[in-house]
């Protein structure tokens, strides 16, 4: 007998005893707050710094280079291939790399930068959380091994919670491999309870809002 | 076995360990109680309900949910593996590390994996496994197993760690935990880079979308999972929860119940290898689901819930027998009052009989549970079949004697009086002698009284 079917043979054989009368599943329990995308953008912005992040917002897609001018000063840094970001000049900066298809080329490039810049699919205002969904366009390492990370998106991505993000999204796999939620600098307790900010992951990161597209 | 005293009284004779337990745990317990507050949280009792509820189903469907997990998972290109044994899981991961040529593998935090000794397995057979989680790599370097589920290094300070680095990376002594940090990150980032795969665990395995999902705040699940060429994730069979729905509930739980974080940094959702026109992520993905035990726990209707467990750790936090012994005093990798209930059902409840045992029944584990485990209620009955072992071995036979006696004198209302006017009069000099005065020394006795209800029921009568 294969170990497949002697567990699951034995978990049958072991669920024969019944606690009494079968527990149904529940209904998914979904809270989704109604909020306006001013009121979005502010929690946002509150639970993002709290945990240590900047959240800057602009106007407009053409506000956005100079609004990271500070940041990229004498720094390199590679950028994902998320049409958001040629459309707001992002991918035309001097200092940024972007246009990776080679996954070793992406690698070694990402290793090698100090700031990683993507856009987000979604932004969880209840949690500060950006919400990165692996494709074509977002790779999975540019988020996560430069020092810093930027993420830059259109307010009308912002989702109230994390109800909110199942609700609008209820099956994650069905288009991606990886659905990733970043709330805040990667960081560590581990020595003492002591926090300390960017163990793995970036331990700077920074939020872009773009009130219009 | 008995219980380890000496070592336990090495632990609570130690003042600078019992100050890096009761400070870890308490800022713990602190964070905890900040954000699941009727203000932080106004649905928090509402949620462990709903957690429990869906627990509570997919346990006792179990067999269906697994099967529909592994449709899932095959679906989207990935692998699943059942595997009977610890020995059959590392098996399967040497087996496939040869047939890939690969020498190093990357591991982010699994009690999974601790529990059926991975690294020790793969390392007899000369496959090295990293622990990348900064605390694991500590204790990895240190050679020493997890003292708590979810801070696994919380009994070591910054001194012990620098000793550790300097002994083990040959660097300068540096007591800064920032610089320490830094050291492992440059250290553990040539090897995420290096390795030919990535093992991990799993938070939780989502039936209908064949996914995976690990939260952590360092990133290094990210990079595991991520970075090598096969990504292999290693989880119990009771970590299914059926719907990528009913994920908000327990993520909303377990951040919180943990470290008082309403998310972790990270919380990756993954499903089968990456798919054809993403850019980077694992060509291969497999899942292997380890029974090791499990469906042996299913059996009782009452202690089935043990399988319930997300792993919070927050039983341990506010446990006063875990504040006082530490997590290495338990016999298996599970400590606290959660380690006290599955150790006995995993290893059979004469391998230890001490430990359902070693707990006040004070029911704080059961209070702070996230999935509302009835810790309490299953001590007492591993209790029960403790005594019943023993009776049928035939040992525990001065109790029983006493017992015997007891119920002899209290049949015997002449002897009992006269026993019982002795007693009170002798009552006193409990604290003063021999075997008594140690256990007497920590507790206060209550004065006997004046009269004995006897004595007043029969003054009474007689006015």
């Amino acid at each position: 007998m294969t170990a497949r079917d002697q567990i699951l043979r034995d978990i049958r054989k072991a669920l024969k005893t019944p606690a009494g009368q079968p527990a149904p599943l529940p209904p998914p329990r979904l809270t989704i707050p109604q909020s306006d995308p001013d009121q979005l953008s502010d929690l946002f912005a509150q639970k993002f710094e709290a945990l240590g992040g900047k959240c800057l917002r602009v106007p407009n897609p053409s506000s956005v280079p100079p609004a990271i001018a500070d940041l990229l000063v004498q720094k390199s840094a590679i950028a994902s291939n998320s049409p958001f970001l040629r459309k707001c000049g992002v991918t035309g900066l001097p200092q940024v790399h972007s246009g990776f298809t080679d996954r070793e080329q992406l690698k070694d490039a990402c290793a090698a930068s100090d700031i990683g810049i993507t856009s987000a699919d979604y932004a969880l205002a209840a949690t500060g959380s950006f919400v990165m969904l692996s494709s074509p366009s977002e790779a999975r390492l540019v988020s996560l091994l430069p020092p810093a990370h930027i993420a830059i998106f259109p307010r009308s991505r912002l989702l109230a919670n994390l109800d909110q993000l199942f609700t609008a999204l209820p099956r994650p796999a069905d288009q991606t491999s990886s659905m990733v939620l970043i709330t805040g600098p990667s960081r560590t307790a581990d020595i003492e309870q002591i926090l300390v900010r960017g163990v793995h992951g970036p331990g700077e990161i920074y939020a872009v809002i773009v009130d219009e597209e | 076995m008995k219980a380890p005293d000496s070592a336990i009284h090495q632990a609570i004779d130690d003042p600078r360990l019992q100050l890096a337990i009761y400070t870890a745990t308490g800022r713990l317990i602190d964070h905890r109680a900040a954000v699941v507050s009727r203000e932080a949280l106004p649905d928090y009792q509402a949620l462990r309900d709903q957690a429990n509820a869906i627990k509570r189903h997919t346990i006792e469907n179990l067999d269906r949910y697994l099967e529909q997990l592994e449709s899932n998972v095959t679906a989207h290109g990935g692998h699943v593996v059942y595997c009977r044994t610890g020995a059959e899981a590392a098996d399967f991961v040497l087996d496939l590390a040869k047939k890939r040529g690969v020498h190093m593998l990357v591991k982010s935090k699994s009690m999974t994996s601790e529990e059926i000794d991975f690294n020790e397995r793969l390392e007899a057979h000369h496959l090295e496994a990293v622990e990348t989680d900064l605390g694991e790599y500590i204790l990895q370097l240190a050679h020493q197993r997890p003292y708590h589920i979810v801070a696994p290094a919380l009994h070591l300070t910054r001194y012990d760690v620098a000793e550790v680095f300097t002994k083990e990376l040959g660097v300068p002594n540096e007591v800064v935990i920032e610089k320490q940090t830094k050291t492992a990150r440059g250290v553990l980032r040539r090897k995420f880079l290096e390795a030919g795969i990535g093992v991990s665990g799993a938070n939780f395995l989502i039936a209908d979308s064949g996914a995976v999902v690990i939260v952590e705040n360092e990133g290094n699940a990210r990079l595991s999972t991520s970075a090598p060429k096969i990504h292999i994730a290693i989880a119990g069979i009771e970590k299914v929860i059926p719907r990528a729905k009913d994920l908000a509930v327990f993520l909303n739980l377990l951040g919180r119940s943990a470290t008082g974080q309403p998310l972790t940094v990270y919380t990756s959702f993954l499903s089968g290898p990456r798919r054809e026109t993403e850019i980077d992520g694992p060509d291969e993905f497999y899942l292997l689901l380890l029974d090791n035990g499990r469906s042996k726990l299913l059996a009782d209707p009452e202690k089935r819930q043990s399988l319930y467990c997300i792993r919070c750790g927050a039983c341990l936090n506010h446990c006063p027998v875990y504040r006082k012994i530490g997590g290495h005093n338990y016999p298996w990798v599970y400590s606290g009052p959660i380690g006290a209930i599955i150790t006995p059902q995993f290893h059979g409840v004469s391998s230890d009989t001490w430990l359902p045992f070693a707990s006040s029944l004070c029911g704080a584990c059961a209070e702070v549970c996230p999935v509302k485990i009835e810790i309490p209620k299953i001590l007492l009955k591993l209790r029960e079949e403790v005594t019943e072992v023993k009776r049928r071995e035939g040992s525990g036979g001065l109790e029983r004697f006493a017992f015997q006696l007891f119920a002899w004198i209290a049949t015997h209302p002449r002897l009992y009086l006269s026993l019982a006017g002795l007693g009170s009069l002798f009552f006193p000099l409990v604290p003063k002698i021999g075997p008594l005065k140690k256990w007497a020394s920590q507790r206060s006795l209550p004065e006997p009284a004046k009269q004995s209800f006897h004595e007043w029921f029969a003054q009474r009568r007689r006015s």
